[in-house]
């Protein structure tokens, strides 16, 4: 039993029946790849290769635009087709590194390092940069900004995000089930840059396997722990994560370091273990396909740039009519209208549904019932901000404390009236802030 | 277009609790007393209540019809404001006067003010209220078995005994709905696990109007005298059911502990030095007034902002 949590949150059906026992299957792509260059937060990255070239996998081909920025590495052989706007998961056209494979995958040679104890911070920090690793839990914050904080003697924690807490998403259990080893030899390396952080990481406790997996890895290391987590939504949300762990409270003027404490999710990690210590770049993820309109839900090994068309026939298809298709989690992720979109880094799923619960919904009025008040795990007034935000009142949002959503849908999940209260809501945070901006 | 697939913002997947699911919670968490009113005061009970309920659901459908407003009868909340007006009636109240308490409640407390979620007042205590001043004769004529008698609490102001015991029971005088302590727990306990409501609001009622009452009584500490006070009267009933009704309580967790607190004091007020045995309703009417205040005082401050003091502007 985890007893490890924060207030407030919402437990959603979680669908991980249909692909947690799907073992990790390794996808060869077929036809063209594409990669966006903003695939990050921060900079987009600039191309450094001509249509005609041809790439070996694992070849830049993208160099960072600034410091806030991440490089982007071909993840197969092949030919350069094109660098043009192509759109991207969420419905936005990017400019885009097109790639036609040639099926063989010809690789760069990789410089290997035997012992990364023996690599000074600096060192670390270059290759992780260099290997264009980003949060790939879906944010996308370049790695080695986060491991750059101001004071690093005061970073007490490094908080795994193994919390996987959005409905049914696998691939962070199947990569903690299968390669346990790869993840905490990947927080070793991080650990080395903090003298003064344990490491901690942080899982839900419907995973019992994981948690006996990495206890059973971290036994006898000192600055190693493992955190059992009421498993709850959202657990995983950094916020939330950092105050069950270490009971700091942080708001959105802060960042994790003010607290002493860095959160990566588990393939972040696992990138940097193969950046430091195989001296790969950030080609390959887990990706879960899954929904109860899939054939044969699956988590894939995928080369990062392969088409969710492909991802979806690997996966045998729809068995039923799809309503709805979701990349990322159900609770956060973000609806599609079109399937021809590629990969990236911080994609971790395709869901595909039968039916549209938002649609099959009507909205109604507020009945004032405060179950958004009990879910929101920032201890806000959803109902209200809502409110505030339709009628575009910024002042009263603002003093109602709207800037702190963390956008995690809690309350429109349990909203009994379904008013779309995240929407209203984030919709009236960037308006706020863009006007803040503007000042 | 058949190729596109449906978006909206996340999240994605919606709970099952609908806004009518829940009226029909109260509803079933409001049998026991209904039940027991029925029981108590025989037929005449029976026909209030539904033709109180059939009054409050018509005046929201023929509203609805006139303005040309979508009909909202199908989320139950008018059945809900007509059951619980009817458990605030005597049973032997004439039935055009319930009648004109149903439309009062849903037209000018609940529809004028926007419908369901834009009332300012609990429409079931609105209707009450309009009806004690309104028929004030009926409205405070209780009979139990045929023999008109006076409640606990009004034979507790002229200082007489009463039977504790048939207060917790319910076989005393005084509206359909109220008198029955046991029943209106048993209701209260069916809500509380069904999560409709906590403890927040009739738990700081209650507790509030202890203190009130051994402060002010004049009684003391008297076991017997506040378990009166408590079963008699529509505190047990209000607590549970009206003071909890979600549109005019605050909806900030310290706002609803405030919101109990006013509650306690305004009832303890009325009931030692009103005019009237019964405050309750009033309380609760005054109260709901209050709410956008008690609101505005206490916005939550939101996770990680504790340290902080106030924001800058």
């Amino acid at each position: 039993m985890g007893f490890m949590t924060f207030k407030g949150g919402v437990h959603p059906y979680d669908g991980k029946d249909l692909s947690k026992d799907k073992p990790i299957r390794e996808l060869l792509p077929k036809g063209e790849l594409v990669y966006p260059l903003s695939q990050h937060i921060g900079a987009p990255a600039s191309p450094i290769v001509a249509v005609g070239d041809t790439v070996l996998r694992g070849q830049k081909i993208a160099e960072a635009g600034g410091f806030v920025s991440a490089p982007i590495y071909a993840s197969v052989s092949g030919t350069v087709k094109a660098i043009e706007p192509r759109r991207v998961t969420v419905g936005d056209m990017v400019k885009s590194i097109v790639i036609e494979s040639d099926g063989e995958m010809k690789e760069v040679e990789y410089q290997k390092t035997e012992d990364a104890s023996s690599l000074s911070n600096e060192t670390i920090i270059g290759k992780i940069k260099e290997a264009g690793i980003v949060g790939m839990g879906g944010a996308g914050f370049p790695t080695h900004v986060k491991l750059s904080p101001k004071e690093p003697d005061k970073i007490e924690y490094i908080i795994a995000n193994c919390a996987e807490c959005e409905p049914y998403l696998t691939s962070d259990y199947r990569r903690m089930i299968e390669q346990p080893e790869k993840l905490v030899a990947g927080m070793k390396i991080v650990l080395q840059l903090f003298p003064n952080a344990k490491g901690v990481f942080g899982v839900e406790d419907n995973k019992p396997d994981c948690i006996a997996k990495l206890k059973e890895l971290t036994d006898g290391d000192s600055r190693m722990e493992v955190a059992e987590l009421k498993t709850k939504y959202p657990q995983g949300g950094e916020r939330q994560l950092i105050y069950a762990v270490t009971k700091r409270s942080i708001n959105s003027r802060m960042l994790p370091a003010d607290a002493g404490c860095i959160v990566d999710n588990v393939e972040t990690l696992v990138a940097v273990y193969n950046a430091v210590v195989l001296g790969q770049p950030l080609m390959n993820r887990i990706f879960t396909v899954t929904g109860n309109a899939i054939v044969d839900p699956q988590n894939f090994y995928i080369c990062i740039g392969t088409n969710y068309q492909e991802l979806l026939e690997a996966a045998g298809g729809f068995q039923t009519e799809c309503k709805k298709m979701i990349a990322g989690g159900p609770m956060m992720g973000f609806a599609m209208f079109d399937i021809n979109v590629p990969t990236t880094k911080t994609t971790s799923s395709l869901l595909c549904f039968t039916k549209d619960e938002v649609a099959e919904y009507e909205s109604t009025a507020c009945i004032n019932c405060g179950r958004c008040v009990e879910a929101c795990p920032e201890l806000l007034i959803p109902s209200r901000l809502a409110d505030y935000g339709e009628r575009g009142q910024s002042g009263l949002f603002e003093k109602w404390h709207g800037l702190e959503c963390v956008e995690c849908g809690s309350c429109s999940y349990v909203c009994p009236a379904k008013r779309p209260l995240a929407q209203s809501v984030k919709t009236m945070k960037k308006q706020t802030l863009a006007a803040k901006r503007k000042k | 277009m058949s190729d596109l697939y449906n978006v909206s913002s996340s999240p994605h997947v919606r709970s099952k609790d609908t806004s009518s699911r829940i009226m029909l919670y109260v509803i079933l968490a409001l049998l026991p007393t209904t039940f027991f009113g029925i029981y108590n005061f025989g037929y005449r009970a029976l026909i209030l209540i539904l033709v109180t309920i059939a009054s409050c659901v018509a005046s929201e459908w023929v509203f609805e019809k006139i303005v040309h407003k979508k009909s909202t009868i199908n989320d139950f909340s008018a059945v809900v404001t007509g059951l619980l007006l009817a458990l605030n009636l005597p049973a032997t109240l004439p039935w055009w006067e319930a009648v004109i308490g149903g439309v009062f409640a849903i037209v000018i407390v609940k529809m004028m003010f926007g419908g369901l979620g834009q009332n300012f007042m609990n429409p079931a205590l609105g209707a009450r209220c309009f009806l004690l001043i309104a028929f004030a004769a009926d409205m405070t004529k209780f009979a139990i078995d045929d023999y008109t008698g006076a409640t606990p609490l009004a034979l507790m102001r002229n200082d007489e005994a009463v039977n504790t015991m048939d207060m917790l029971i319910g076989r005393t005088a005084g509206t359909i709905g109220e008198t029955s302590a046991i029943a209106i727990l048993i209701g209260a306990v069916i809500l509380i696990l069904l999560g409709v409501i906590d403890l927040k609001i009739p738990g700081t009622y209650i507790i509030t109007f202890v203190i009130f009452l051994l402060l002010f009584g004049g009684h003391g500490f008297d076991a017997n005298y506040i378990t009166a006070q408590l079963c008699g009267g529509g505190l047990m009933l209000g607590a549970f059911f009206m003071a909890t009704d979600y549109v005019t309580s605050p909806i900030t967790p310290g706002g609803k502990i405030l919101f109990g607190i006013c509650l306690g004091i305004l009832t303890g007020v009325f009931r030692m030095y009103g005019a009237n045995a019964e405050g309750v309703s009033f309380a609760i009417i005054l109260s709901n007034l209050l709410t956008p205040m008690i609101e505005k005082i206490t916005v939550p401050r939101a996770f990680g902002l504790v340290k902080e003091g106030k924001k800058h502007e």
